[in-house]
């Protein structure tokens, strides 16, 4: 079912494979006419010479590599690094289009901050019964340490990154909210750099908002939510160490915000209060940006057999000495399904209408939804609840009988444990191949929101790429790749 | 500075200028073993050996090639020149916001460009190509680590490795020499013995030097009075342990916080007896017993440096 596009683009040699069918496509109308935003960009990739544009990329892989913004791959003796993929074609995002994004999300982070502090406190959306008790009781994040626990500022998740995806109408809706340690952020931030150096005379011409200032805005964010009393608060970011596969980034927002860069072990507990070590002795932390897990952060209060974390933190947490960011507990909000219950949130917390809408949403623990889910698991995605990353996942159309009676299997087994969803045809973008030519791909959206005196969501994000042709799958560690994204207007 | 990044800056320098010393060191005496030679291969790799402190579980087996491929390219023991390598590698690797990307760069193109050396039998080791290259790839880190990174208090803890190792390096050398050569010397110096003697000095990059001071005219006690003494020479004991001690002075009042007295007060004693001692005196007493004394203050001093920057007990700092 797909149309060719009218006829002057036809002609373009770079587009002579270019499809469009049912899904939304970026770049093309349905009628296969050009979006207007589009045009001048279309119109640059068509004058510039195939080397050239191709020399442009080798440069930007290059700058990658160099920098070292690479990934490990395991498994060999010595690990190979390589650069993610990345794609040359921007993808574009009209002004009209980001403010309704951009009110989006913030109503939603709004709401579901206070949905968490609610759950942790009273749980008065649990005793009327707007969200059933056991949906929030049995979700593996949900930490009843947290019970009673006063944060500063109310503030749970600080920094989030939710992930959107584009139907076939062109609306936006909310594939899910990361609310935990969302990654990612330096990827968009390096993709923009890279840019500008490989299109210039574009990139200016299109007048695309600006996204630089995202370090310096973490960083007010982390300073206004510091415990009561540190007027000069000490921050640092805490990471797993040198094997976790975001390192780079670490490292990156570390030097960015020019903060101290801590592993667990550099950090000491005394009277509930946090120190790092230092060469001049123990100095003062006060508010801690980790990228280390809830159950991984304190050996004493959650698993024991971390050894990526500090023994006591969370003690020191807990007499608000320190403020972490996020909280603990706030997986609790991007459980997959509470994220049903999300519009209801809104609602609830707001009295308004969720501006961007959720995917529709299949509860196994609800005997009929999980009766129609069964009868068409060759139609529906499949999700574990509480994976993240693409894991844990059977998308129908592409999955075996095998793997079909399994994932039955597991329903019946644990309906908690998953919910399913229609296998959505979400917007492509057009994109690069190697041989010079230019194919639609599947896209979806990741823009980065700081909530802490105020809501900043610098305009972008990352845009995620599914680069084998058909895939419907983004993530890095599956094949996925990413583009820079310029907010117009 | 965090602890951690102090640790691993130390560590960084001292692996890689361990790893250029035992290059240095199997270098010339592979070459020394071409000239015709009273000294017996047995005995020459095993003084190589002694001058490495006698690396754990590495032996003379009566096999020159062997031997050289364990100290040069065998993973398995720490301390071949390409474990240190990786070694020093791994630390900066932790470091990557504390150091400067020129010297991120130098070091991995240093390790890339020497794991594709490593051959698969002893027989095979292109040691032509592998030597230079592991020296000039050190000479290179530290060329951007003095022109890229600041010479701040990260920059003290790369100089403190770097000449804590160059100065127990060169003592334990001096030590093997004394007493497997000097202390047996006849009156008369044959031409054999020369080689050796040159070969001492080369190892120290020192030859050269040593001949715009005192002419190719070879004394036991001048040479010694070199690598010891000599305040400008960058590889001799004396010079080593003056930059160990600015360093350390330096460190001391940037980081303010804690009680660095003993260190200071261990590192300058030794810099002290080094820059007072006379030659004539040292021999006239007991010369390896002095060399052994310079060794057990360098040990000293790395117990103090871990012991009031690095490892210090929570209590001590608390109580400060």
């Amino acid at each position: 079912m797909s149309t060719t596009l009218s006829r002057g683009e036809f002609d373009n040699p770079l587009l002579r494979e270019y499809f469009l069918d049912q899904a939304f496509d970026e770049m093309f109308a349905a009628d296969g006419s050009i979006r207007p935003h589009y045009a001048a960009l279309l119109k640059v990739l068509s004058t510039l010479p195939r080397e050239e544009l191709q020399r442009r990329k080798q440069s930007a892989d290059v700058s990658f590599l160099m920098q070292g913004i690479t990934f490990t791959v395991y498994g060999r003796e010595e690990g190979t690094e390589r650069i993610f993929p990345y794609d040359l074609i921007p993808r574009l995002v009209t002004g009209e289009e980001w403010d309704v994004i951009e009110r989006g999300l913030t109503q939603r982070i709004t709401a579901l901050n206070f949905f968490l502090h609610d759950v942790y406190h009273e749980g008065k959306i649990l005793a009327q019964g707007v969200i059933p008790r056991e949906i929030v009781y049995s979700c593996q994040h949900f930490r009843r340490q947290m019970r009673g626990l006063q944060v500063p500022r109310n503030v749970y998740v600080a920094v989030a990154g939710t992930d959107l995806l584009r139907l076939k109408s062109g609306e936006y809706v909310v594939l899910e909210d990361n609310l935990r340690v969302p990654s990612g952020v330096s990827y968009m931030l390096t993709n923009r750099r890279i840019m500008k150096r490989s299109l210039p005379h574009l990139f200016h011409n299109y007048g695309v908002r600006p996204i630089e200032h995202y370090t310096q805005a973490l960083l007010s964010t982390l300073r206004s939510i510091a415990p009561e009393g540190r007027s000069e608060p000490s921050i640092v970011l805490l990471t797993p160490g040198v094997y976790n596969s975001a390192y780079f980034e670490h490292t990156y927002l570390a030097r960015q915000m020019g903060v101290e860069l801590v592993e667990g072990r550099d950090l000491v507990i005394h009277d509930n209060v946090v120190y790092m070590r230092t060469t001049g002795g123990l100095k003062r932390v006060d508010v801690i940006y980790r990228r280390v897990d809830d159950d991984f952060i304190d050996p004493l209060a959650f698993r024991s057999d971390s050894i990526l974390g500090a023994a006591g933190l969370f003690n020191a947490y807990r007499a608000g000495n320190v403020t972490l960011a996020n909280a603990f507990g706030t997986g609790v909000a991007d459980d997959k399904a509470l994220y049903a219950y999300v519009p209801a949130i809104i609602r609830y917390y707001l009295g308004e209408e969720p501006i961007i809408n959720n995917v529709e949403t299949y509860l196994m623990t609800d005997k009929s939804q999980r009766q129609h889910t069964l009868q068409n698991l060759d139609k529906l995605v499949v999700k574990a609840v509480g994976e993240s990353g693409g894991y844990g996942m059977l998308i129908g159309p592409h999955s075996s009988a095998e793997d079909r009676e399994e994932f039955r299997r597991r329903i019946e087994v644990n309906p908690r444990n998953y919910i399913a969803q229609p296998t959505l045809d979400f917007s492509r973008s057009p994109c690069l191949l190697e041989d010079g030519s230019i194919e639609p791909r599947h896209v979806d959206l990741r823009p980065y929101i700081l909530f802490g005196d105020k809501v900043t969501i610098v305009p972008g994000g990352l845009t995620r790429v599914a680069l084998r042709k058909g895939s419907l799958v983004v993530n890095s560690s599956q094949g996925g790749g990413s583009k820079d994204t310029w907010v117009l207007g | 500075m965090l602890s951690r990044v102090a640790d691993s800056l130390y560590w960084t320098s001292r692996y890689l200028e361990r790893a250029e010393h035992t290059v240095r060191l199997v270098d010339i005496n592979l070459g020394l073993m071409l000239d015709k030679s009273q000294v017996s291969a047995e005995r020459r790799w095993q003084r190589v050996l002694a001058a490495l402190g006698h690396p754990r579980d590495i032996e003379w087996n009566d096999d020159v090639y062997a031997l050289i491929y364990t100290l040069c390219f065998d993973t398995t023991h720490p301390a071949s020149v390409t474990a240190c390598v990786i070694a020093a590698r791994e630390n900066a690797r932790q470091i990557r916001e504390a150091i400067s990307t020129e010297q991120w760069q130098r070091l991995n193109q240093l390790y890339h460009h020497i794991s594709r050396l490593r051959p698969s039998s002893p027989s095979e080791a292109p040691l032509l190509e592998f030597l230079p290259t592991l020296i000039d790839g050190v000479h290179l880190f530290q060329g951007v680590t003095d022109t890229t990174l600041s010479h701040g208090e990260g920059w003290q803890f790369l100089q403190v490795g770097r000449f804590l190792e160059r100065a127990t390096a060169t003592t334990k050398l001096l030590d093997v020499y004394q007493r497997d050569i000097f202390a047996n010397l006849d009156d008369t110096v044959d031409a054999y013995e020369y080689l050796e003697w040159i070969g001492l000095l080369r190892t120290c990059t020192a030859f050269e030097a040593y001949c715009k001071v005192y002419t190719a005219d070879l004394t036991y006690e001048r040479i010694l009075g070199f690598l010891l003494l000599d305040p400008e020479f960058p590889h001799s004991i004396r010079y080593s342990v003056d930059r160990l001690h600015q360093s350390l002075d330096c460190i001391q009042r940037e980081s303010r916080g804690p009680q660095a007295a003993e260190l200071m007060r261990v590192s300058g004693k030794l810099q002290a007896s080094l820059g007072y001692g006379q030659i004539s005196e040292i021999l006239a007493q007991d010369p390896a017993r002095y060399l052994r004394r310079i060794l057990e203050q360098c040990r000293h001093i790395h117990d103090l440096v871990y012991e009031v920057y690095i490892q210090y007990s929570v209590q001590t700092a608390l109580a400060m």
